[in-house]
């Protein structure tokens, strides 16, 4: 075995799996993790960890699979992070954990994500559990959301003993995980569901359908169901339109959208009610993970698929993993290009969708090259659908009915990153309902800090 | 999901050929909602979200009143539930509480208000009519339907309004005609003053009221009906042009100043999924025959033949 190199790891072929939405990445076998394994060296002054925002102990689970004791390492694991599984899955470990991993200077860096994941199913296929605590203290908090920030913080919690709610708007909890992000890559009865019935192992209780702010408002939970303190990890989930000609035609959609009738309310399985436009040719709008995950799910329902991204390849801010997934499926790439118009014919229906070139200019404010027109390079592209990922932005509805709660201009609440304290005494909140769009890992990492100083608001009231 | 009280329907009432009335079991709903808002509720496991208007609610017994059309696959379903069995979710109040309920007192108490509900918008209506009624508000309103057996809430509606008008396509009960003959029946031919119509209903009566009181200058407040999904804004499903800008029904809505709705939008939008619902029950009609049809059709030859 060539140490410079991975263990390769099974995927189905692309061949097939453009007709199908199992998962994409089958994960390693336990030998094979053993091998991977023995591949980390065990650095003194492991500079993984610092790359993993919950600082998992990395070489010290990497270490238990070495000696095949995989439900030690996954005690470990699970010491920092409640929903291994997820994260092994859809960390964008590339630019954390692996990225400054020893192994991946002369070679590649060890697979992570991939072991954090075996170690994750193995025990999930092994019946083992997160241990219930052994005292409670009775009292009582609300989670608002039951994204992987609200899923970490009720763990938390819940692990010390308090007498935990999940409130979650939507009939099916886990944010993002459920509605979101596709069933190829992240399976929703075998993964998502198990990580979330640990859950109420520990004693967390889950009421869905419930809107804060529209069914009962945060103050109403505080002052008349007796919640002593509250997190807010509502995630940012209203979608951003481009704002040009034609976006309201039919066959337009938001990638919230076309994800939700496909992920949540399955629509891609005919035996589900809810309807979903396949389209012939679609372009999706966008070059990060929701954009990838809206084009894999339009191929795998039939489409001809592809990607209009108005940077260049360096700058996509998808996983690279989905990218090199998307291209093995056949989805093309329009980089370096911008929709302008959306071509309507005369019953409202897309037709087609005006782009224009771009070329890369001066660095932005964020630091990437600003993209600028090429002038006169406009052309059209045949398309019947058309679905936007261009970004998303929290729902006001919290801020607007909880009084005295701040949030900044971009409409995400002011919450201290270390703690997440907001404006009102005994509110707590993180994910993306503060950062803005961002990963699924730094929720985690923002629930479990939020407990923390929660549990010790708690404690010295 | 495990915490949830089970949405039990504990009245059901046939008002009409295929427009049905429950009540179903939701303290949270009933606790805070308010005339004009909806409710989304999914019949079973595999089942779509289905928006609806809240027709009433009873705080104390915790229930919600839905008066729904059966008309494609899920309000079939829904319609086929009796009394004692449940949904599996339900959830709300969504959406923005009705303007007049919102309108300051002073200021509404100087409005002539008239309502005028087509076919199953006389479910929606009911609420602000009543509400108006109980915060000493009069009201007049119009009801119209294709015909006598599709007006429903007449006796409802009339416990509260000031006068009830019905309007029939056909003629079979009051003015013969559509909502719009009723209007001006009643302000260009009786001289009637409005100073605002709420006008809830297809979205095509909608679309013809406003461009009748445009020309009459009245205030008309409509309520819009899109396609929706999450019904909290997640989506974008339900955008809606209004006065040029991008509004999210679910969210900014349901109600909005009927003159400045792009209704040809609307409507394009609304008929957006009609060919893939349409080709999913004809796979599913086709199932049906080949499974019972068939067999009646070998029973039924001889006696035909
Ligand atoms: C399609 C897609 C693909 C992605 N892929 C990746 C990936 O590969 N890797 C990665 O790291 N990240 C990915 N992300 C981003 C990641 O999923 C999010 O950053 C993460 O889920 C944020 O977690 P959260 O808990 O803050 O919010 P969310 O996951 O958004 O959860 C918020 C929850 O709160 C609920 N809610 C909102 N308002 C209310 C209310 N008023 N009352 C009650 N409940 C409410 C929502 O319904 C939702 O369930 C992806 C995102 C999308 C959309
Ligand atoms: C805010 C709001 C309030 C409503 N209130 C009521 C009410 O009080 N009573 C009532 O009978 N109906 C009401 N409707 C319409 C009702 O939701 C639809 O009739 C129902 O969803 C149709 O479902 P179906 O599968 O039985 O019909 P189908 O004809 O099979 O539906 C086809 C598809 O189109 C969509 N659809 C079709 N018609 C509508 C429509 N008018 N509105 C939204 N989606 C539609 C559905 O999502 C479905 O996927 C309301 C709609 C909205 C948005
Ligand atoms: S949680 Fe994410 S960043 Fe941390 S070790 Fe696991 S895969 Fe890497
Ligand atoms: S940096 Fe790489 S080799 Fe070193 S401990 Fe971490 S995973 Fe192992
Ligand atoms: S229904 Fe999804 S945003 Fe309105």
């Amino acid at each position: 075995m060539d140490v410079l190199k991975r263990v390769p790891i099974k995927e189905q072929n692309p061949d097939e799996r453009i007709h199908n939405f199992d998962e994409v990445c089958l994960g390693y076998t336990k030998d094979e993790a053993v091998l991977e394994a023995g591949r980390c060296i065990q650095c003194k002054n492991p500079r993984c960890v610092q790359g993993c925002p919950v600082s998992i102990d990395i070489p010290g689970f990497i270490n238990a699979v070495v000696r095949e004791d995989i439900e030690e390492a996954y005690r470990i694991i699970n010491k920092y992070s409640a929903l291994p599984a997820i994260c092994g899955r859809v960390c964008p470990q590339e630019t954390q954990c692996e990225k400054n991993c020893i192994r991946g200077i002369k070679g590649e860096p060890v697979s992570i994500g991939k072991l954090e994941r075996f170690v994750a199913d193995w025990a999930r296929e092994n019946n083992i559990k997160p241990k219930a605590p052994e005292k409670k203290n009775g009292i009582k908090v609300a989670i608002i959301g039951s994204g992987p920030a609200g899923l970490t913080c009720a763990k938390e919690m819940a692990e010390r003993g308090y007498d935990v709610t999940v409130f979650e708007a939507l009939h099916e909890p886990g944010g993002v995980l459920v509605y979101g992000i596709p069933e190829f890559r992240l399976p929703k009865e075998t993964v998502v569901k198990p990580e979330i019935e640990n859950l109420k192992e520990l004693g967390v209780k889950i009421e869905t359908n419930v809107i804060v702010g529209k069914s009962v408002t945060i103050d109403e939970l505080m002052d008349e169901e007796g919640f002593k303190a509250v997190f807010i990890g509502t995630g940012a989930g209203l979608p951003k339109f481009m704002g040009i000609p034609g976006e309201n035609a039919n066959g337009v959609f938001s990638a919230n959208e076309y994800l939700t009738r496909s992920n949540l309310m399955k629509a891609f399985d005919s035996n589900y009610d809810t309807p979903i436009i396949t389209g012939k040719r679609v372009a999706v709008v966008g070059g990060g993970n929701v954009a990838m995950d809206a084009a894999r799910t339009a191929r795998r329902l039939g489409a001809e698929v592809m990607i209009v991204y108005r940077r260049s390849e360096a700058e996509l801010p998808a996983r690279v993993e989905e990218v090199h997934h998307a291209k093995e499926e056949g989805i093309q790439f329009y980089l370096l290009t911008n929709p302008k118009e959306i071509l309507v014919d005369d019953n409202g229906w897309v037709r087609g969708m005006r782009c224009v070139r771009m070329e890369l200019g001066e660095p932005d404010s964020s630091g990437r090259r600003r993209p600028v027109e090429v002038e006169g390079s406009d052309f059209d592209l045949e398309v019947d659908t058309v679905i936007m990922a261009i970004g998303t932005s929290p729902n006001p509805l919290i801020i607007s009915t909880t009084n005295g709660l701040q949030s900044n201009k971009h409409g995400c609440i002011v919450a201290d990153e270390a703690t997440g304290k907001t404006s009102r005494e005994g509110i707590f909140a993180g994910g993306d309902a503060v950062t803005g769009a961002a990963t699924v890992i730094l929720a985690m990492g923002a629930g479990k800090a939020a407990a923390a100083a929660m549990d010790e608001y708690l404690q010295n009231k | 999901m495990t915490e949830n009280h089970a949405y039990v329907i504990v009245k059901k009432v046939k008002l009409a050929e295929s427009i049905y009335l429950m009540d179903i079991k939701a303290p949270r709903v009933a606790a805070g909602c308010q005339p004009g808002q909806f409710i989304i509720l999914i019949v079973d496991e595999k089942g779509e979200r289905i928006p609806l208007t809240i027709c009433d609610y009873d705080r104390e017994q915790g229930t919600v009143t839905i008066v729904f059309q059966a008309l494609g696959k899920s309000t079939k379903q829904l319609a086929e539930l009796e009394e004692g069995q449940a949904v599996r979710d339900f959830t709300g109040p969504l959406g923005q509480v009705s303007e007049l309920v919102k309108m300051p007192r002073e200021e509404l108490g100087k409005k002539k208000v008239l309502f005028v509900a087509g076919g199953v918008g006389a479910a929606p209506v009911y609420p602000q009519v009543k509400w108006m009624k109980e915060n000493g508000y009069e009201a007049d309103c119009i009801i119209g339907a294709r015909s006598k057996d599709l007006i429903i809430l007449e006796n409802e509606i009339g416990k509260y309004a000031k006068n009830v008008y019905i309007s029939t396509d056909d003629g079979s009960y009051g003015i013969k005609g559509n909502v719009n003959d009723a209007i001006r029946h009643l302000v260009v031919e009786k001289g009637e003053h409005y100073d605002i119509i709420v006008a809830i209903g297809p979205m095509i009566m909608m679309k013809y009221v406003c461009i009748l009181t445009k020309e009459l200058d009245i205030k008309t407040i409509v309520s819009m009906n899109p396609i929706m999904v999450d019904g909290t804004g997640m989506c974008g499903a339900c955008r809606l042009t209004i006065g040029g800008a991008v509004k999210f029904a679910c969210v900014d809505g349901p109600e909005f100043d009927g003159h400045l709705v792009n209704f040809d939008e609307a409507m394009k939008r609304l008929s957006m999924y009609k060919t893939v619902e349409g080709r999913k029950m004809l796979k599913e009609l086709e199932g049906d025959t080949h499974h019972h049809k068939g067999c009646e059709c070998h029973e039924e030859l001889p006696k035909n033949a």
